[in-house]
């Protein structure tokens, strides 16, 4: 259960940020789902992706709905605010929480029943408003703390624990996003810790909507022959246009990439990241070409992975409404009333 | 031949207008209504309008009353009759001995008109054609042209109308002129073809005094920006979008930091009111303090999320804009039917704080007290305001704001105090009082985060689902909203002059009628004493009023007697001694109604002895 606390004694040796934060002090209470779930390898990419970009842990604000995925923020960072929200709702609750203090980073969690299903569109919605954000779908396919039903995000043809074929089609998150419009829009893998990691820290530094759609097995619920959210089908499937690095801070950039396979991109927070191209003609800057190249991978099965649309010149929700500076949870009463002088004046226009 | 004598009198009447939607008579009328305020002598307007933008019936109604009866009166002395679709039942509304001012352009068959009223006919559209060319100009100066008429039958001041006029078009000197000339050429026609003045006159008066005039929406708008609303997140639904509107409007003239040009606000139109209500919980969260406006249908899709406001205790303030239900119901009509839906809103044991402001002045009190309740108590707030005071514009004392006033922000424990070593626990109740002490996210880097849930938890907002420790919560809960009992706007008494076994409650826009309908009461010798709820929970003040008084008349706008059911339900009271007084066709409910209602019941309880009655 989630209350179960972690031991706090840790090796003296353990490596430490920049802050001088170690690991431990990105990660959550224990986990309390399945042994080997998906999610719990999200959960470690997290940590690790927060711990190398120095993080202030309660300088975070997570995020979540309802549902496997969306108890995950209890088991990271224990020292930020976390928000377990209504089903499918975490996007507004987000869109609220990033109005109210622009300054701090927002961590959406979700699953593809809290974001394809009964949130579908919240996801749309919070997307196109470009909220400055990095929204995680953990996605499995199926519907885990209920007990295996198809999720809308199972394939078409794919087959459920119980051997029921799914005969709906299948809502692709990472095509959605990027037609509504994100500007940073990423497909990985779970199980693939090395893509994903850098993968959420450059969506972290990302200034608007960045969108990271994580194919996360449901070990005890779809995880069988005829699934098409399984590791092993993952696995075969997987077809990954690049890999990242993401280099914080001075940090020069590795040399032992070959030349022309790499293309470096700044961040808005002066990060950057190195793209090593595995697929030579895909381009992440055309939204276009990568809707295009999605959907002709996924007519022949693929699943697309990697970094698949960046705009580094995007904005967000606050420019759109022009806010100040200042977070606006922190305005009182002397910035915030126009008082009783105003108020005369308007009595006197309305007589 | 008139069966009937012309009904005479001065400062007290009401004239309705029949118009089409979209013909751009709301601003002509509106005028009518103001000019009539710049003679010192009050009235109280109200659009009666379709859920339609142009083709179907409208009206709009000004009861022009010197004696400051602001509640709907019910009759009409005078139609101004420009609805051909509407004209049998308008010309059938009429009182015996009014009158009926028409465009007499093409001729009327006699049978179209009754024997017991004064016709007057004006060729407005023959008066229109002849000086203006282009479609628009003759729609629009058709209604300032009746105007005019109007103004000579009435006997008003054409000063004061070309000095609204002068208001409304400063600057815009083409239109200015052509609008007084417009007014010129209907007062002069009738001036001189007919007889001005007729029976119904205004008469200069100083009866208006101070008071402004304001929609309800607009002035709870207001409220939110002087109250320090930052977030507003709302979805478009009849009679509530215009506060919204207002707070967007309000919030550029008042909200931007005149140096960078940057707004001290965020305003979001959701893409549904679950989202909307979403947003404002989110960013209460984060501690801003946030709002939502919507009317039933919202408040329906709304709940959910209002019961983790309340088991998560996240301050929320929504206002809700009434209108007649169930389902879609009749969106543009007016009802107090949303008190059960708000009091207990969503699944599970919940309560919530309800406001009821009698008028604008008090929707901007009780909007701008509603976010220092919300961050008090940790709660959702509801403003329950309903269309005949949220789109009417209503007479009201003026605005008032006490710079001295600072926000309060409720308990929330800072970084200093987390230094200190106040324990911390996020739903534990150290003073007593129900309320727990919150963090905003982000403020300390070891200590003081929590995580919000709307599962249960303990007091340290660890989760739990130990039977013990969830009633625990429950229990602290109900510690709460008694505090906010004491917190909330207590309940206004005003006593008969002589002691009276009878009592009256009421709330919201009932108000109005209500004090007229106790003069008219009065004068069928009837005693009653009055209480005038402004908030949910009760205060003590309720109990004790149905303590005193052997039966208390419960008068509202809704079929089921809502509130007397949230009084019967919370007072543990028996329902006998509380009388309901129901008005709910969507109209606004008017003082001949309460009064006849309640005289009624008051005679039948009267028993007069046997032998008394036989002698």
């Amino acid at each position: 259960m989630t209350y179960i606390a972690k031991p706090k004694f840790h090796h003296p040796g353990l490596k430490k940020n920049d802050l001088g934060y170690t690991h431990r002090d990105y990660e959550g209470k224990i986990s309390t789902l399945c042994a080997g779930c998906g999610h719990d390898s999200i959960t470690a990419s997290i940590i690790e992706a927060c711990y190398e970009l120095s993080i202030e842990p309660h300088r975070v604000a997570k995020i979540s709905g309802i549902g496997c995925s969306s108890k995950t923020p209890d088991y990271f960072l224990g020292n930020s605010h976390g928000f377990n929200s209504v089903h499918g709702r975490m996007p507004s609750v987000l869109t609220g929480a990033n109005l109210a203090n622009r300054d701090l980073i927002y961590l959406g969690v979700s699953g593809d029943g809290d974001s394809a299903s009964i949130g579908f569109g919240q996801f749309a919605h919070s997307i196109r408003r470009g909220v400055n954000m990095t929204y995680i779908v953990e996605n499995n396919g199926v519907y885990g703390l209920t007990k295996g039903q198809f999720s809308a995000t199972a394939d078409r043809g794919s087959k459920s624990k119980k051997g029921v074929t799914n005969t709906d089609n299948a809502i692709d998150l990472v095509a959605i996003a990027l037609q509504l419009g994100a500007t940073f829009v990423a497909r990985s893998f779970s199980g693939d810790k090395n893509q994903l990691v850098p993968l959420i820290a450059a969506a972290i530094g990302h200034k608007g909507a960045s969108f990271i759609d994580v194919i996360s097995p449901c070990i005890a619920f779809n995880n069988h022959a005829g699934s098409t959210k399984s590791f092993d089908y993952v696995r075969e499937h997987n077809d990954a246009v690049n890999r990242l690095d993401v280099l914080v801070g001075r940090d020069p950039i590795a040399v032992d990439y070959a030349p022309g396979t790499v293309q470096v991109v700044e961040q808005h927070d002066g990060s950057k990241i190195a793209l090593r191209k595995i697929d030579a003609d895909y381009d992440p800057h055309d939204r276009l070409g990568a809707q295009t190249f999605l959907a002709k991978h996924a007519a022949k099965g693929q699943i697309v992975t990697g970094l698949l649309y960046v705009d580094p010149d995007a904005d967000d929700l606050h420019a759109h409404l022009n806010t100040v500076e200042t977070p606006l949870n922190t305005l009182e009463a002397d910035t915030l009333c126009p008082g009783s002088a105003v108020l005369d004046k308007i009595n006197a226009s309305l007589r | 031949m008139s069966d009937k004598k012309p009904i005479s009198s001065v400062n007290d009447f009401v004239v309705r207008f029949a118009n089409v939607n979209g013909s751009g008579s709301a601003s002509a009328n509106e005028m009518f209504a103001r000019a009539i305020l710049r003679h010192g002598v009050p009235v109280s307007p109200r659009n009666i309008f379709p859920s339609n933008i142009q083709g179907l019936p409208t009206w709009y109604e000004v009861r022009v009353t010197e004696a400051g009866h602001l509640g709907a009166r019910g009759g009409v002395d005078m139609m101004v009759a420009m609805n051909p679709q509407t004209w049998d039942k308008d010309v059938a509304g009429i009182e015996p001995g009014g009158y009926l001012f028409y465009d007499s352009t093409k001729p009327m068959p006699s049978t179209k008109f009754r024997d017991d009223i004064t016709v007057i006919g004006v060729p407005l559209t023959a008066i229109t054609n002849s000086t203006y060319t282009d479609p628009r100009q003759r729609q629009l100066f058709k209604n300032i042209i009746y105007l005019g008429a109007l103004s000579a039958l009435l006997e008003m001041d054409p000063k004061l109308i070309e000095q609204l006029i002068g208001e409304q078009y400063k600057g815009k000197e083409k239109l200015l002129s052509s609008n007084v000339h417009a007014l010129h050429l209907g007062r002069d026609w009738a001036l001189q073809n007919l007889k001005c003045p007729i029976g119904l006159r205004v008469k200069k008066s100083d009866k208006v005094g101070d008071r402004i005039f304001i929609e309800g929406n607009s002035a709870a708008a207001l409220g939110a920006v002087y109250g320090g609303a930052t977030v507003c997140a709302w979805y478009p639904i009849t009679p509530s979008s215009s506060v919204a509107e207002a707070f967007t409007a309000h919030c550029k003239k008042y909200r931007h930091d005149p140096e960078t040009g940057k707004a001290k606000y965020a305003i979001i139109q959701g893409e549904d009111e679950l989202a909307s209500i979403g947003i404002v919980i989110g960013a209460s969260w984060n501690g801003a303090r946030a709002f939502t406006a919507t009317s039933g249908p919202g408040i329906s899709l709304m709940t959910e999320f209002i019961g983790l406001s309340y088991f998560a205790e996240i301050p929320a303030v929504i206002m809700n804009i009434q209108r007649a239900g169930p389902s879609t119901g009749m969106p543009t009509r007016t009802q107090q039917c949303d008190i059960i839906a708000c009091a207990y809103a969503s699944h599970g044991d919940t309560k919530h704080v309800l406001l009821f402001p009698e008028d604008p002045a008090e929707a901007f009190e009780f909007a701008a007290a509603a976010f220092d309740l919300a961050e008090r108590i940790q709660t959702t707030i509801f403003l329950m305001l309903d269309l005949d005071i949220g789109m009417n514009h209503r007479l009201c004392r003026p605005l008032k704001w006490d710079d001295a006033k600072q926000y309060d922000r409720g308990k929330v424990m800072t970084a200093e105090m987390l230094e200190e070593g106040r324990d911390f626990g996020r739903y534990l109740d150290v003073d007593g009082d129900g309320i727990p002490y919150r963090t905003y996210p982000g403020t300390h880097p070891t200590k003081g985060s929590y995580f919000t849930r709307g599962t249960s938890r303990d007091r340290y907002a660890r989760y739990s689902e130990e039977g013990s420790v969830y009633a625990d919560n429950m229990q602290r809960l109900v510690r709460k909203f008694e505090t906010a009992q004491d917190l909330v706007p207590r309940p206004l008494q005003a006593n008969a002059e002589r002691p009276t076994k009878y009592g009256v409650i009421y709330f919201g826009s009932t108000s109005p009628a209500m004090d007229e309908a106790i003069g008219l009461l009065e004068a069928r010798g009837h005693q009653l004493d009055r209480l005038r709820i402004r908030a949910f929970p009760f205060h003590s003040s309720v109990a004790s009023f149905l303590a005193e008084h052997d039966f208390v008349y419960v008068v509202e706008q809704n079929r089921d007697s809502q509130l007397r059911q949230l009084i019967v339900n919370e007072n543990g009271i028996d329902p006998v001694r509380l009388v309901p007084i129901v008005h709910y066709d969507g109209t606004p409910i008017t003082a001949r109604y309460i009064a006849k209602a309640i005289g009624d019941h008051q005679d039948h309880l009267k028993v007069t002895p046997l032998r008394k009655a036989v002698s």
